[in-house]
This record gives structure tokens, C-alpha cells and sequence, in this order.
């Protein structure tokens, strides 16, 4: 994993239908960081996620993974260093077996069968669901689909991981496996979320999106403690936070 | 409701194919092969043939037994899709009024042992079917087609539909417990709201069919997908299906029930 | 409706699974030369909601009764001619394996009754004539309930045809016939409105589904329909006729054992060792030893015989019971048997 920062510039996005989505967000991410993006629904996260991941390209303004700013033609250079992983599960587990699933990334990526094997092995390894191999996806429990996800993204080997909503439907065990396991990656992390008390347990950076702009960027613990600054974004405290009120 | 039992039969099915035994583990070309050539000796059997094909249940009971299927379940959804079948057969008895044989002194027609055949045959080809399913993972059964040279867009679109079955159903399953939940005996099923309610299941179909695309484009999908091959051909598999078919083929041509008839009938006399 | 394995004879299945064969690489080609990557995906979905979409039931005005879509037309119109058949087949193959729908060997006959004739035929002859690119709802609705009366009428007859050629059937045709196209004319007509009713409204939900996928069908579709519908009737005639060139050369169709049973002077019995030793002990053993020669059937059999068992005979039929049940028991003790094995294994 190489040092690779992501910048973004002035970054702007309308959708065809003249809606505009993202209204000139800039920041940049450090390699390692782990940065958590909240808001209000519509606000623009997932816009934003998919302008990050080279799904969308920014209408004005300056998306850099590395030194690769992306493009129509960088699209799928940067797709190799920027690892989604979707918030339905089911759109992202397409295969028949969780291992061909976990193998797909690989082999296009053109690794030898031996290499593929291998990436495979150690990407389910990784999140502890190595004995689901031969399983087809529809016989896995949605915490277990959420694990194979991350497999199958982290088997390409990507320098930044970019995830969505990624405890949504989870029990709380599954929840605070998949935050154990987040809070073990070293790669750079990216996570959109309503779940406050994740972001606050996995990431040290927060940053708050409001009406396609950045409302607020700084310290996870500093900006999730503000009542005001939350209240003011249609957020409001992390439960573990409110029950310090009396 | 019905919708469920038919979800619940298809998934169960689905579960027993994923089981470990001797037939499970047999390489899908062989069985679907040997399935294939079954059937056709079965149906080349003329139509006033009867006890020649009773032998033939060795194949389908073995599958069963070996491959621990529940009876039941096989049995059930065999009496399920036979209506169609009885009714085309049915009018044989009645057509047919040629008296053929006499067991005991009682006159039987040829429409009579034709119609009974039918039966036996439709048992025999039903069972057959879905007992290849049962021990053989769906999945199996597309990478058997494409080894056995089937094109490769074919089969996988084929997983493709099998891989989101499950899910449509579901989905398909919530629309129809709300569409229940508002419905008043007749109320809420006519065709209006069905075409509206159809016609909402395929646009999500195709929403998702794009996140897929998405999905697969961001894994660096660049128009190749690969299908595992998880099964090489043992020397078990070539005996198995050698042994098999060579059974097939000596009960298409001896009549082994009216040997073993006359046999016991010569020492009872 | 769907054909059955117990209703075809071999010959006849044979030729259809043929022509649905040669029908499956043939689309596969044409999509494969300028496909759309996410065509596959996208075929593989729309398979599972036509499933699924079957699942859903209405009632039928008028009659109180609860039917559902068959789905060909709108594939057909949706994804265009080769894809859709493809998509077809693969719903049936489902249907085949997981409910026993019809069965393996009619499974080529249910693709081509239910493929060929919406997505070669009624496609491409009467809507996309009768329609083009018109967005009008009384044209859509016009021209698919006649598509899709005029693809159940072809199907609903080729599986009157396909069952009469076999001879499994005592059934009539004419009877048959009376019995199957008023039915699916009425399930044409509802079906053609319920198709036109999703296409028409999809359209104002997602315009882009209805005109976007006409696009990759004029990019799959290529050369001319016509000339692949005659290519392919070409072929089917071809394949029809050499099976039944081949079942001719035995007289009684593929009825061999009743030949060499009731024997006619130059059967090569020689040629099977097995049933030369054992016709031998079964003139030993059997008491009625003219059951391979009964008196009167001799003679008639050297001609044309015209039903297989000659005459009534108690002898045979009880033989026929007898070894018919012993047969049986053995099966089933066997298949006890082994269950009885797997549950003992289980336990340890």
C-alpha cells in the first residue's frame, strides 16, 4: 500500500436532471485516516461516495486518488485503488459461491489462478469467513453477506476502502464484529454512515455534508460531542453520548 | 398461501442440492447424461408396456436413498404437476376398449394398461428430474452445460437468474403481503393493480440489474466472467455412468419382470 | 401449456430438443457478436422476475378465476428477439428442474412451444410491424394481444401435434384440438392486454427501460429475422425427419422388445448373447413355452402386428403381475435399505 491521498477540490455534481447534488465539497484525506461522512438523507453523501469510488465523475471541480485525478479515461485506474463496498449486499454478492464472488476482483485484475487462490483465502480470512467458501450467497445471514462484501473488495487489495451505510440491517453481534474488524484495517477508510456511535467507535475524522456542501470537519469525538453543530445538520447526539446528559 | 409453499419448495429443493453424499458428489455431466438417456428409454417403451418398465425404479430409487431425499418431498410434488398428464391420458380408457389381457378372468382394456402406463412413465421421468436436482446444486448443473460445450452467454445468464431468484422471490413475496394487507376478498387482485404492481417488480429488476453492473464494474468487470470448474471427471464417475446406462439398456431389452413371472409361475404350477 | 416426458416418444422429443438446441447457439452467437456488457446481468434479473412475476396472481375478469403472466411477448418486446429466447429458456429449464414441470426430454419442446413462436415469429412479424417505434397505447395494446394470441395459438397447437406424433395418446386430435385453442385464445387475449398494460406503464415510469433496451436489441438483433426463421424451420425438418428415417427402419417405431419376443423367423437372436441364454431357460422354465411363439399371433406378427400383445392370455398377464410386484419389492427393500444405512451412519 503506497502513500495515496485523496484530494478533493471544489468538487461539484448535477444529476441529468439539472439536480444538483454536490456544491463544491473540498478536503483531503491522508493515507490511514479513517473519516466518517454524516448528514441528513438527500444531503449528498451517496453522491458523494460515488464520485469518490469513479462511479460518477465530478460535473466542475477536481477528484485526486494518488496522482491519478479521475476522468473518463482514469476511471478504471482508479477503481483499482478505491475498494466500494455497496450498501445492499445483494447487489454486490453476484456470484454463486462466496469464492467466486471474492475471486472475481482478482482475476480481472489478471492474477495467475495460484494468486487468485491465494488473495481469496486471505481476504476471507480476514473477515473470519473462511469456512463460507463454498456457500452460495443466498444461503448467508445478512452480517454474514456484509463480511464477504468486504472480502470481495479487499481482495483486489485497494489502497482506500469506501463503504455505505455498512452496519444497516445488522444484528448488534454482526454490528460489533464488522466495527472490530473496520477498526483493524490500516487502510484508509471512508465510511458513510447514519449510525454516529460507528463512526465514533472506527473513525478519528468526521466530516458533515449539508445541502451538497461541507458543513463541518474535524475531529470524530470533537464534532460528534457538538449538540448545536449536530442539531443544526438534522443530526443529533450518538446514543452512548446522550445518556451522559441528566 | 400458495406463493410461500411454492418459495418453500424451491428453496428446499435448493438445500437438499447442496448435501454431501456419494450422488451429490458424482460429476454433473454424468448425471445429467445419465438422467437424459433414462428418460429416453423410458418414453421408447410402446405404449401397451407395463411391466417392462417396472425395473426402471431402480434408478430414481437408488438416487433417492443414497442421496438421502425425503420421500415426501419428492412424492408430493410428483402428485402436483400430474393433473395434466392424468387428464391427457384419461381419455385412453375411455377410447380404447380393446380388451388386451385377462389376469384372473377379469377383462382388461388396452386403454386401460396404455393409461397406466403413462402413469408409470410420468412418475418415472418427474422423479427422475427432480431428483437430478436434488443431488446436483444448481450451480453444478450450469457448469456441466457449459463443459458440455453449451454457449458460455447462455449459462451465464442462467446464473445470473438463479443467483437473484431467491431474492425476487422475496421481494415479489413482500409485494404480495401488501397488496393481501389491503385487499378485501376479490378487491385489490384485478388487473389494474396487477399490471401496476408487475410493472414496479420489473422496474426494480432492472434498478438492480444496473447496481449489479455497477457493482461488477467496480471489481474491474471487463466483460469476461470466468466459471469455476469444481468438478474433474474421476474414473468413479465414468463407471458409475457406464454401469448405469449398460443397466438401462439390458432392461429396454429383457423383459426381466415376465422372466422372473414365469420363473416363479413354472414353480408354483 | 407444458408438455410432458410420459407424452412424447423419443423420436419426437428428440427432434424438438434438437431444434431448440441449434435455436440456443444460434442467439447466443448473434448476442455475443456485438453484446452489451451489461446485458448478461441484466438477462439473468429479468429471468427472475418473469419467476417471480408468475407467482403473482390476479383474478380474470369474468370468470373469478386466478391466472398469471407467461412473460414471452414481454421479454421479447423488452430485450428483443435472441436474448429473450435465451431468458425463456432458462425460466423453463428452472421450472423443469425445480417443479418437474413437464420434464427433461419435453423441456426442449416447452422452449421451442413457448420461445419460438413469440420471439421469432409474433415479434418481429406483427408487433414490431404493427408497432415500430409508435408510443401510441391502442396500437401497443392492438398489436400485442394479436403477438401474443398468435404465439399461444402456435404453441397450444404444436403441442397438440407434438403429443399426436407421439401415439402415446388416445386422444383425438380433433378433440384435442377443440379442447386447447379456445383456451389459450382466451389466455392470449388476456395475456396480450396484461403486456401491453406493463409496457405502457413502465414506459411512464422509466421511459429509458422501454426505449433504451430497443436499442441493445437493434444492436443484438443484426441481420434479418426472416432469414433465421427459415434457417431454423430448415433445420427442425431436417432433424424431424432423420429421427423418424431412423425410427422407420424398425418397423414398430422403437417397440424392439416386441419384435424379439414374439420373434418373426430372421430376428438375429444371435446378435445378443444375454437374450439368447435367456430365452432358452425361459422355454425351460416357463409353462407356457409358446410365449415366445404364440399360435395365432405368429403369423399375424410376420405382417403388421396391431397392437403389440396379440391376444389375450391369462398366462402372460399373470406373469406380467406376478414378476411385476416381485420386482418392485425388491426395489423398494433395496432403497429401505440403504436409507436404513444412511440413518445408522448419521447416528455414529
Amino acid at each position: 500500500m503506497s502513500h495515496h491521498i485523496v484530494d478533493l477540490t471544489d468538487v461539484r455534481f448535477n444529476y441529468p436532471d439539472g439536480t444538483e447534488a454536490l456544491k463544491g465539497i473540498s478536503f483531503r484525506i491522508l493515507h490511514g485516516e479513517s473519516v466518517g461522512i454524516a448528514g441528513a438523507n438527500g444531503m449528498g453523501k451517496t453522491t458523494l461516495l460515488l464520485n469518490l469510488s469513479g462511479q460518477l465523475i465530478p460535473t466542475k471541480g477536481e477528484i485526486s486518488v494518488g496522482e491519478v485525478t479521475l476522468s473518463k479515461q482514469t476511471k478504471q485506474e482508479i477503481r483499482k485503488k478505491v475498494g466500494v463496498v455497496f450498501q445492499r449486499t445483494d447487489d454486490q454478492l453476484f456470484m454463486t459461491t462466496v469464492y467466486e464472488d471474492v475471486a472475481f476482483g482478482p482475476i480481472n485484475l489478471g492474477l495467475s489462478e495460484e494468486k487468485v487462490k491465494e488473495r481469496v483465502k486471505t481476504a476471507l480470512e480476514m473477515v473470519n469467513c473462511i469456512h463460507l467458501m463454498n456457500r452460495p450467497p443466498h444461503r448467508l445471514s445478512e452480517g454474514q453477506k456484509r463480511s464477504v462484501a468486504i472480502a470481495t473488495v479487499m481482495a483486489m487489495d485497494p489502497d482506500i476502502l469506501i463503504m455505505d451505510e455498512p452496519a444497516s440491517n445488522l444484528d448488534p453481534k454482526s454490528r460489533r464484529q464488522l466495527i472490530n474488524l473496520l477498526r483493524g484495517f490500516k487502510h484508509t477508510k471512508i465510511i458513510a454512515s447514519h449510525d454516529l456511535d460507528l463512526i465514533l467507535n472506527v473513525c478519528e475524522r468526521c466530516i458533515i455534508i449539508k445541502d451538497g456542501q461541507v458543513a463541518a470537519d474535524g475531529p470524530a469525538e470533537e464534532i460528534l460531542s457538538d449538540e448545536n453543530l449536530l442539531e443544526d445538520n438534522s443530526l443529533e447526539l450518538p446514543l452512548s453520548r446522550q445518556y451522559t446528559r441528566t | 398461501m400458495k406463493f410461500e409453499t411454492e418459495f418453500f419448495n424451491i428453496g428446499y429443493l435448493d438445500t437438499l442440492s447442496y448435501r454431501d453424499t456419494f450422488v451429490h458428489r458424482l460429476d454433473p455431466r454424468i448425471k445429467i447424461t445419465v438422467s437424459f438417456i433414462f428418460i429416453l428409454f423410458v418414453v421408447s417403451f410402446p405404449k401397451y408396456e407395463l411391466s417392462a418398465l417396472i425395473p426402471f425404479f431402480l434408478y430414481p430409487v437408488f438416487l433417492l436413498s443414497v442421496g438421502n431425499i425425503p420421500f415426501n418431498a419428492i412424492a408430493k410434488k410428483i402428485l402436483f404437476v400430474s393433473p395434466f398428464a392424468v387428464f391427457i391420458g384419461m381419455f385412453n380408457p375411455l377410447l380404447d376398449t380393446n380388451i388386451l389381457l385377462a389376469p384372473f378372468g377379469v377383462p382388461v382394456t388396452g386403454g386401460w394398461v396404455s393409461f397406466l402406463s403413462i402413469l408409470v412413465k410420468f412418475i418415472l421421468t418427474v422423479s427422475t428430474a427432480l431428483l437430478l436436482i436434488a443431488i446436483t446444486s444448481f450451480p453444478g448443473i450450469c457448469e456441466a452445460l457449459e463443459r458440455l460445450k453449451l454457449p458460455k452467454v447462455f449459462v451465464l445468464q442462467l446464473l445470473f437468474l438463479y443467483r437473484y431468484l431467491f431474492v425476487l422471490l422475496d421481494v415479489a413475496l413482500r409485494m404480495l403481503r401488501a397488496r393481501e394487507a389491503r385487499s378485501f376478498g376479490k378487491k385489490g387482485k384485478e388487473i389494474k393493480t396487477f399490471i401496476k404492481l408487475i410493472s414496479v417488480l420489473l422496474v426494480r429488476s432492472v434498478e438492480r440489474a444496473e447496481r449489479i453492473y455497477q457493482a461488477m464494474l467496480s471489481r474491474g468487470f471487463n466483460g469476461e466472467i470466468r466459471v469455476l470448474k469444481r468438478h474433474t471427471l474421476r474414473v468413479s464417475d465414468l463407471l458409475f455412468g457406464v454401469a448405469a446406462v449398460a443397466l438401462f439398456y439390458f432392461f429396454r431389452r429383457v423383459d426381466v419382470v415376465n422372466f422372473l413371472g414365469e420363473t416363479v409361475s413354472g414353480y408354483l404350477r | 401449456m407444458h408438455m410432458a416426458d410420459a407424452l412424447l416418444s423419443p423420436a419426437v422429443g428428440g427432434a424438438l430438443w434438437a431444434g431448440t438446441l441449434g435455436t440456443i447457439i444460434l442467439s447466443a452467437k448473434k448476442l455475443s457478436a456485438k453484446m452489451d456488457d451489461k446485458l448478461i446481468p441484466l438477462m439473468g434479473v429479468l429471468g427472475a422476475f418473469i419467476f417471480a412475476g408468475q407467482m403473482i396472481n390476479f383474478t380474470i375478469p369474468g370468470t373469478g378465476s386466478s391466472g398469471h403472466i407467461g412473460g414471452g411477448m414481454l421479454l421479447a418486446i423488452l430485450l428483443g428477439p435472441y436474448p429473450a429466447f435465451l431468458v425463456i429458456a432458462s425460466v423453463l429449464m428452472i421450472q423443469a428442474l425445480f417443479f418437474a414441470d413437464g420434464g427433461l426430454l419435453a423441456l426442449g419442446a416447452n422452449i421451442w412451444n413457448l420461445g419460438i413462436y413469440p420471439c421469432f415469429i409474433a415479434y418481429p412479424l406483427i408487433y414490431r410491424a404493427l408497432v415500430g417505434h409508435s408510443k401510441s397505447p391502442k396500437m401497443i395494446t392492438l398489436a400485442s394481444i394479436l403477438s401474443v394470441v398468435v404465439a399461444l395459438q402456435l404453441g397450444a397447437l404444436s403441442v397438440v401435434l407434438e403429443t399426436k406424433l407421439s401415439g402415446i395418446t388416445e386422444l383425438p386430435l380433433s378433440t384435442f384440438l377443440a379442447l386447447m385453442q379456445p383456451i389459450h385464445l382466451a389466455i392470449g387475449l388476456i395475456e396480450g392486454f396484461v403486456t401491453a398494460g406493463v409496457v405502457i406503464y413502465v414506459r411512464s415510469l422509466r421511459p429509458d427501460i422501454v426505449e433504451d433496451l430497443e436499442g441493445v436489441k437493434s444492436v443484438a438483433a443484426g441481420g434479418s429475422i426472416k432469414k433465421v426463421f427459415i434457417g431454423m424451420a430448415i433445420l427442425a425438418v431436417i432433424t424431424g425427419g432423420a429421427f423418424s428415417w431412423f425410427a422407420s427402419a424398425h418397423p414398430d417405431g422403437l417397440e424392439w422388445s416386441i419384435e424379439k419376443i414374439y420373434g418373426k423367423p430372421e430376428v438375429p437372436v444371435q446378435e445378443n448373447p444375454i437374450r439368447e441364454n435367456l430365452s432358452k431357460l425361459q422355454e425351460k422354465t416357463a409353462i407356457l413355452p409358446d410365449y415366445a411363439l404364440p399360435s395365432k399371433g405368429g403369423e399375424e406378427n410376420a405382417e403388421n402386428p396391431p397392437a403389440p400383445w396379440p391376444a389375450v392370455d391369462p398366462g402372460t398377464s399373470l406373469s406380467g403381475i406376478i414378476g411385476g410386484l416381485m420386482v418392485l419389492a425388491l426395489i423398494i427393500l433395496f432403497g429401505f435399505g440403504i436409507k436404513l444405512m444412511n440413518r445408522n451412519k448419521a447416528k455414529m
